[in-house]
């Protein structure tokens, strides 16, 4: 738990020499297996910060935390996992990283993911896959696959991932730590590199609940240079939910697509529930089979927009600079880009252009509005709908990325929330054979606190927190 | 049938920031690249954040303009890729589905004849491209400038109304008086207003040239155009719908490519900009805060100062005039005079020398003495335009009289002995002008010679007529 570690700090238990030492062996034992950084600073730069940090305070004074390598970092290389932009630096930081930085947060390095966070399980990385470490031989979930490992291999105890189909929580369910993909709104995009602005928030990454919500509350806020950012108060803390008559709505469609082991965990977990008190109810998330066609069609249109600027003119891959500006667009693009990333750039292209537009692009935005007041209508009957995060256990390398359609099948459970901007939090739910499986909540819109708040309550019944790989 | 159509852009450079950035809206004289930031960079992870007097000005211009305005401010992302575009897409407005400009459908009177005016958007400039030579026909590489890359537009499209190049130019100038006068375009500024023109003539396509700078070369365009497409036809050469360049040196249009079909622009709402509410009391208040628009204030003048219709109109037509014809009739009360020898005498000296009114020195109270002194016979309506040139330089006119004895000659038997003399030496001249008025002119200029323009027209008339009725 991060308190325990400001406390040491505090109280010099602990020098931030030792702190920063501990931590870098930890990695360089096990890091050459993960792969969870992009890019790690400099281990005397790192002490150096954390001396400082701890003596001017702050919330998290001294704190190491991974941040996922799509957030601006100042005079750190931000690449998205891209050779478009593998030897970009940002001149600015983006806002949460100011905001983590005044309470004395310090970035350990950036973390691995899929390339523009377009892919589930962190392997369309430029930089090569990133290996979960409860199972060296299976993925860690995407795209903030890095985070998550991070967290998981021991690293650290806090990270920050982002969310646009189930980013943050696909790679919390698969490897025992705590994810939440806020209310849309609730955390300033300014830089976070889009992929899909629409749907995509940055969000707290974890290891136990408390320390989510910690994270959580110091990310969040209104910003001006993010028009999409809201007003809105946060619950005080520390969340101190009952859930005793919380009411739970299961989602049985999404169960019934899920595995069968996996199925059973979240059995067990809604077993918890109610002997805490929980009412519980089978409903069903209606419009299922529309939600993914509607979610990818939105994200790939946005995405093939976004991704327009990454010509090398200003920055990032400009290998070519001879011929015709046309010629060397594309040969840079054509180069800069990996396989995944050019065919939604391809896909969304194809999606926004005329007559293509009406047919799929507003009609997916149909689906979104009415998954939307499905949703409202059971938020009417329950305080929490209640899932798999993932319908399947944590699958091998290489088992899913050569299928694009199986890919995107996985996130059939994540990608609800982005569509309809309400917050998902996953956190554990129990392991089958050492693989662990994540539970997936839903809550109103800008019910974070509740969410985190339940999984605070939650985590000591399931006794699943805290939890690092025995890599 | 001749058909002209204009698309005219308007810079917002009375804005203290760009559109969508806090950089300032003025770079002129800045070194490039220098007036930029992530936002106005297209950097990644940056997000566009509204400048809300943007629309407030293009409310007052849609007022002006008779349009109606929308219920919502929409933002569009227009994609194509081009060198000078830092996101290689546009944010700007679009009439489609999903979609909306601020304002459509007005009306502008021009010499009586209505121009419809189709719609106005509100959209980003993009960079500007430096080309080595000066010309993008033989450089072998192109320079891009940021500082101009956000600055806001207004794009003020009209219906293909216009029938002549006159017309058009006085469109041009018109609206360039009603964005002065509502404080929205400096429009002095270099390429601070650019207009695409199409033209079409009977029996061709339409064609239209890009970027001309100001409404002289609009007229010069559109002639030229006018020629060159019904020589074409009548030598049986086919227009096409093409794209010309409109090249100022040589005063010719250089074909740059032909449009065979409708570029695909990918229109899609901008997710980083949430639809904005504009209300009917948004609107009244923006209303009741606007400044005099030109045709009202020509109104004025003609009840409050008693000049022409015709005068009122000229002087209204440039803000800078209008201004300084009120300023100077504080000082100055016979407003007809006044108006006269600004329109008559200052503005045509100052548009032979293409000269502007902020390069005149001339202070309001300067012309009020010069006319003080021509109504009180101390000096010659001669003699005032004579000095007027000295007077826009900055000069006092009493003091320019003083020191080289302007003042007039109002001694009657001084001019009679001049008279004499010239009459004398003019002997077939003075016999013919018993007969021909001119003639008398003849002979009143050679004694205004004599005596520098100083002697009294109206005495000298009287003397020579009497000596020649003498003869």
């Amino acid at each position: 738990m991060i308190s325990n570690i400001l406390e040491k700090l505090k109280t010099g238990n602990i020098t931030p020499e030792e702190y920063v030492e501990k931590t870098f062996e930890r990695i360089k034992k096990v890091e050459e297996k993960v792969n969870a950084f992009v890019t790690l600073r400099n281990k005397e730069e790192v002490i150096k910060e954390v001396e400082e940090k701890v003596k001017s305070g702050g919330r998290l004074a001294g704190s190491l935390i991974a941040i996922k390598d799509a957030i601006s970092t100042k005079g750190i290389r931000t690449t998205c996992s891209s050779l478009m932009l593998s030897d970009y630096v940002p001149p600015y930081d983006a806002t949460v990283i100011e905001k983590l930085k005044k309470e004395g947060a310090v970035i350990i390095g950036k973390t691995n993911m899929d390339e523009f966070a377009m892919g589930s399980t962190t392997e369309t990385s430029y930089f090569g896959p990133t290996r979960n470490p409860w199972d060296i031989d299976r993925t860690p979930g995407g795209s903030s696959g890095g985070s998550a490992a991070a967290l998981a291999a021991g690293y650290v105890e806090l990270a920050l991932g982002s969310d646009t189909g189930g980013s943050i929580r696909a790679p919390a369910a698969f490897t025992a730590t705590f994810g939440l993909k806020p209310s849309y709104g609730t955390v300033s995009r300014y830089g976070l590199i889009a992929y899909a602005n629409s749907l995509e928030q940055i969000g707290p990454m974890a290891k136990n609940a408390e320390d989510l919500g910690i994270l959580y509350s110091i990310i969040s806020g209104e910003d001006w240079r993010d028009a999409t950012t809201i007003k809105f108060s946060l619950e005080k803390e520390p969340y101190e939910i009952p859930v005793k008559g919380l009411r739970i709505g299961v989602l049985s469609d999404i169960m019934e697509m899920s595995d069968k082991v996996v199925k059973g965990s979240i059995e067990n977990m809604i077993n918890k529930f109610s002997s805490e008190g929980a009412t519980i109810d089978y409903t069903k998330l209606g419009y299922a089979e529309y939600a993914l066609p509607a979610y990818y069609i939105i994200a790939m249109s946005e995405a093939s927009s976004n991704l327009a600027r990454y010509d090398g003119v200003r920055y990032g891959f400009s290998k070519y600079n001879q011929g015709s500006w046309v010629e060397v667009y594309s040969k840079n693009r054509g180069e800069g880009f990996g396989k995944e990333v050019k065919r939604r750039i391809l896909l969304g292209s194809f999606i926004l252009s005329a007559g293509y537009y009406e047919q799929f692009y507003i009609r997916a935005l149909k689906v979104r509005r009415l998954i939307k007041s499905n949703l409202d209508q059971l938020f009417s009957k329950y305080d929490v709908l209640l899932s798999p995060t993932m319908p399947i256990l944590p699958p091998r390398l290489g088992e899913v990325i050569n299928d694009p359609v199986k890919m995107y099948a996985m996130d059939i459970n994540t990608v609800i929330a982005n569509l309809s901007a309400i917050p998902a939090l996953s956190m554990p739910a129990g392991f089958y054979n050492n693989l662990p499986i994540g539970v997936q909540m839903m809550g109103r819109y800008l019910s974070d606190s509740l969410l985190i708040g339940i999984s605070i309550y939650m985590e000591k019944v399931t006794n699943l927190y805290d939890l690092t790989a025995p890599t | 049938m001749t058909k002209i159509g204009l698309e005219v852009h308007v810079h917002l450079n009375t804005l203290r920031t760009k559109l969508f950035c806090s950089c300032s809206a003025c770079y002129v004289g800045k070194d490039p690249n220098t007036v930029t930031c992530p936002v106005c960079l297209g950097l990644p992870g940056a997000i566009p954040v509204l400048n809300e007097e943007a629309l407030k000005k293009a409310i007052m211009v849609a007022v002006a303009l008779n349009c109606k305005i929308a219920p919502k401010l929409l933002f569009t992302r227009k994609h194509y890729f081009y060198p000078d575009m830092a996101k290689n897409y546009q944010i700007s407005q679009y009439d489609g589905p999903g979609s909306m400009a601020i304002a459509k459908d007005g009306i502008v009177n021009i010499s009586g004849e209505n121009v419809r005016i189709r719609r106005i958007n509100i959209e980003e400039d993009p960079a500007k491209s430096v080309y080595p030579t000066g010309s993008m026909l033989n450089s072998n590489y192109t320079l891009l400038d940021y500082n101009r890359s956000g600055v806001g537009l207004l794009e003020i499209v009209t219906e293909p109304d216009i029938t002549g190049a006159k017309e058009a130019r006085i469109f041009m100038e018109k609206l360039r008086s009603i964005l002065e006068h509502l404080n929205v375009c400096d429009c002095e500024m270099e390429g601070s207003m650019r207009a695409d023109v199409n033209i079409s003539v009977e029996g061709g396509e339409r064609v239209e040239v890009k970027n001309v700078g100001s409404s002289k070369d609009v007229e010069d365009v559109i002639k030229y155009e006018i020629a060159r497409q019904r020589a074409a036809i009548t030598q049986g050469i086919k227009i096409l719908r093409e794209t010309r360049h409109w090249d100022n040196d040589r005063k010719v249009t250089i074909p740059i490519r032909l449009k065979e079909s409708e570029e695909d622009y990918r229109y899609f709402p901008d997710p980083d900009l949430p639809p904005y509410e504009i209300s009917d009391n948004y609107v009244k208040a923006i209303i009741s805060e606007m400044p005099e628009l030109p045709d009202n204030r020509a109104k004025r003048f003609v009840k409050q100062y008693e000049i022409t219709e015709y005068d009122a109109n000229v002087l209204v037509m440039e803000k800078a005039l209008a201004d300084f014809f009120e300023k100077s009739a504080k000082y100055y009360n016979n407003y007809k005079k006044l108006a006269n020898l600004l329109i008559n005498d200052y503005l045509r000296w100052l548009n032979d020398r293409n000269l502007k009114i902020a390069d005149s020195k001339a202070t309001p109270e300067s012309i009020a003495k010069l006319m003080k002194m021509l109504d009180n016979e101390k000096i010659t309506i001669k003699i005032v335009k004579q000095i007027l040139p000295e007077i826009i330089d900055g000069k006092d006119p009493e003091e320019i009289v003083k020191e080289r004895n302007l003042i007039a000659i109002t001694d009657r038997s001084y001019i009679e002995r001049i008279a004499r003399e010239v009459i004398e030496q003019e002997k077939e001249a003075a016999k013919a002008a018993k007969n021909d008025p001119r003639v008398i002119n003849y002979l009143i200029g050679k004694i205004m010679k004599k005596t520098s323009g100083k002697a009294d027209p109206i005495y000298t008339r009287e003397i020579v007529l009497q000596i020649i009725n003498e003869l």
